[in-house]
């Protein structure tokens, strides 16, 4: 079954639990027992609805405070989709969990309260789409019913978002607008009677038709080598195959490639997946490949085609969007992995910082915080072998590890 | 070659064999916690593919509550014989028996809560660095949260409020001395999409999964087993017969049955579709509190 990753942005209160928990219910995908759960903490509140927001508020922390704090998951599914939703908070200063939510995500749902409009929040949500280029952005306009299901207030709310989207840098991105109402269910599943001047789909109606060729960016592929696989029994005594997922194209039985770094050439025998042998490995599978000469590889190690290679460098220039609550400071040494590789970094330079509401950069910045995004230089022990983010989602970033803690506390995207 | 072009495009599977490499690569002495439950028989499988035609590159290591159910036992003996693989069995018994924790008694006694201290000091024992556990995003709310790679402390604590974002594809397993990782490879997927994995693949699975004439009897509007003697029945609570089936396989004295006559996969699978009561609605401890499940893992419960 395909599955759809949906990230989720908007600010407090402006509906995306009783969005999500809305998804949930006419999908018919909240089970007795939790409804029943709803239905009992709803009443116990005094609310003379069901307070769907409650589907998704997970942990007991939070619950005291009433706000959602990370990135939570929720799974529910119709006929033809799986879909996984990751419900990221609205608050300026977890600018982190949102990147985190959008990294996995293959589309994204922008809320907007329709009596607050377009609002400072909404540019940074725009804004971190747009960074971590998701395909596809619905803008929801939700609370219509607190609007009169009013044409104009969505139109103006609508050309100011078009505005808003004068100022992005990723051109590619497929994005909707659609009048809801998560609290009465208006056009999230079914279709409002509210809304007569609306054409357009549903929020589901729209989920359900995307597809892949709509969500995907096509690049070219390859295939980090994660584990090689020497079984050395009698039955396979010279066997060696290299584990791996495919990312950006295909590889097909047959190609030629290139090992990287050693820039060994050589050609595709066979692809395994488990005890069968196939001629495709599409992308985004974890497939087992031998190549036809005896080659040394090892994990890290990246196979591409032949006449298609990579930028091979010891220096790059990113975009970092920090994540720890240690500072990063110009001549810190780090972890860098990227994809399966690891390597050391330097920070060479911080070259400025980007405001993440489209209000312009900082220059002149001696240390990154927790949440700041920014354009830095690096320096690597070893060279990797990488894309251009604008090319290759996968292959276009990393992250940064601190050695002295081991957290994960930054993610890069290649310039 | 054999006529099809392509892997099929389960792209669960496909992140679940990806994260089963990761663990592999990144750790020294990583171990699959297996209990004898569909989902740890789907990461068996899951482990299989990720290192064809290679073994599996780690032991198996299932934490004995005494509690199980005795088909449980016999299927997990025979899967192992089969892989080839390394099978670790510590007792929450010889927990007990050391003083370390104390059997609780009463109506809802159960034993779940007392695998802890056994799974700690096991991986205290071996000196693990990664268990791989089937537990599922999906399941509870407190577990919406769980990363793919989780890191605990020398405690075992999982601190929610902490954990390390995860990016794209890339897990970070870096940890110090004495943490280890829970890593839960399944993360992403639902009870249905765990059936219908075993549907597809083919997987045998323990009988108590589908549909068989028990002894039970009722309690809070759950079945129980009438034919355990772990499980605890009072005076007049009446033994009926009745077609049942189970849908997790925990501790004997903690699982309720559900009606069913899905006696096949197939009809498991689509019972299932058109359920309306998710598994752990028939697990009794986690109804004991909304916030059961979050307390027992911040104490290193998976
Ligand atoms: N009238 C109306 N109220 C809504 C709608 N969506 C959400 N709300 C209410 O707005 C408040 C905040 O919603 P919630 O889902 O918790 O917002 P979150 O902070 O974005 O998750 C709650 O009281 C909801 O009942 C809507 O479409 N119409």
């Amino acid at each position: 079954m395909e599955v759809l990753k949906i990230a989720t942005a908007g600010s407090v209160d402006d509906g995306k639990s009783t969005l999500i928990g809305r998804l949930l219910y006419d999908t018919k995908s909240m089970t007795d027992d939790k409804l029943e759960a709803i239905e009992r903490t709803s009443k116990q509140k005094g609310y003379d609805y069901l307070d769907f927001s409650l589907a998704t508020d997970g942990l007991v922390a939070e619950r005291e405070q009433g706000i959602t704090i990370d990135v939570a998951h929720i799974y529910f599914s119709t006929p033809s989709k799986s879909y996984i939703i990751a419900d990221t908070p609205g608050h300026v200063e977890y600018t982190r969990n949102m990147v985190t939510g959008a990294s996995t995500s293959q589309a994204s749902i922008i809320l907007i309260d329709a009596r607050k409009g377009v609002i400072e929040q909404t540019h940074r949500h725009f804004f971190i789409n747009n960074l971590l280029r998701i395909k596809d952005v619905i803008v929801a306009i939700n609370k219509m019913d607190l609007v009169d299901f009013s044409e104009e207030t969505y139109n103006t709310i609508k050309a100011d978002f078009q505005e808003l989207m004068k100022k992005r840098d990723y051109q590619d991105q497929n994005i909707t607008f659609i009048p809801v109402s998560a609290l009465k269910g208006d056009n999230v599943v079914n279709r409002s009677g509210n809304t007569p001047w609306y054409n357009g789909q549903t929020l589901l109606e729209h989920l359900e038709e995307l597809d892949q060729k709509d969500i995907y960016n096509t690049g070219t592929p390859r295939f980090p080598v994660q584990y090689v696989i020497r079984p050395k029994t009698e039955d396979f005594h010279d066997f060696r195959g290299f584990a791996g997922k495919v990312y950006g194209g295909e590889l097909n039985v047959g190609d030629e490639v290139v090992v990287l770094p050693s820039m060994t050439k050589s050609r595709i025998k066979d692809i395994y997946f488990y005890n069968k042998q196939y001629k495709t490995a599409p992308r985004r599978s974890s497939v087992t490949i031998t190549l036809e000469d005896e080659v040394n590889v090892s994990r890290g190690d990246m196979l591409v085609k032949v006449g298609d290679l990579p930028t091979i460098d010891k220096q790059l220039t990113a975009t970092v969007s920090w994540m720890d609550s240690a500072s990063f400071t110009p001549g810190g040494k780090y972890v860098l992995q990227h994809g399966v590789n690891k390597v050391l970094a330097k920070v060479d330079a911080i070259e400025h910082k980007i405001h993440p509401d489209y209000s312009g950069i900082e220059e002149n910045v001696s240390s990154l915080q927790m949440n700041d995004i920014a354009k830095v230089r690096l320096r690597l022990n070893k060279p990797i072998f990488y894309d251009k983010f604008k090319e290759h989602r996968t292959n276009g970033s990393f992250i940064i590890i601190d050695s002295r803690t081991n957290n994960t506390a930054g993610v890069g995207f290649i310039e | 070659m054999n006529g099809v072009d392509r892997p099929s495009a389960n792209a669960l599977e496909h992140e679940a064999i990806y994260i089963m490499r990761e663990v592999a690569a990144q750790f020294e002495k990583p171990v699959l916690l297996f209990s004898g439950g569909k989902d740890s028989i789907t990461l068996v499988r899951l482990a299989q593919k990720a290192f064809w035609p290679a073994k599996i590159p780690f032991p198996l290591m299932h934490i004995d509550t005494g509690h199980n159910f005795p088909e449980t036992i016999e299927f997990r003996d025979r899967l192992v014989e089969e892989l080839g693989v390394e099978l670790i069995v510590r007792n929450v018994q010889d927990s007990i028996d050391e003083g370390k924790v104390v059997e609780e008694t009463g109506k809802y006694a159960s034993r779940n809560m007392l695998q802890t201290t056994t799974l700690l000091d096991a991986i205290e024992e071996f000196k693990f660095d990664a268990c791989i556990g089937g537990a599922r995003r999906d399941e509870e709310k407190a577990r919406a949260k769980e990363r793919i790679f989780s890191v605990r402390d020398d405690f075992g604590q999982w601190d929610e409020k902490n954990q390390r974002p995860e990016l794209f594809d890339m897990l970070n397993g870096q940890i110090e001395m004495g943490q280890n990782v829970r890593v839960f490879p399944i993360s992403n997927w639902t009870e249905l999409d765990v059936w219908s994995y075993i549907q597809k693949e083919n997987i045998e699975i323990p009988s108590i999964y589908f549909a068989h004439k028990r002894k039970t009897f009722l309690r809070d509007g759950l079945i129980w087993s009438a034919e355990d003697e772990v499980v605890f029945r009072a005076e007049d609570e009446k033994v009926e017969e009745r077609m049942v089936r189970f849908r997790t396989v925990g501790d004997m004295s903690c699982t309720a049955a559900v009606e069913s006559h899905a006696d096949t996969i197939d009809k498991v699978v689509a019972e299932i579709r058109n359920s309306r009561i998710s598994e752990r609605g028939a697990r009794i401890d986690d109804k004991r509190s909304e916030a059961a499940m979050e307390k027992r893992k911040q104490q290193g419960y998976f």
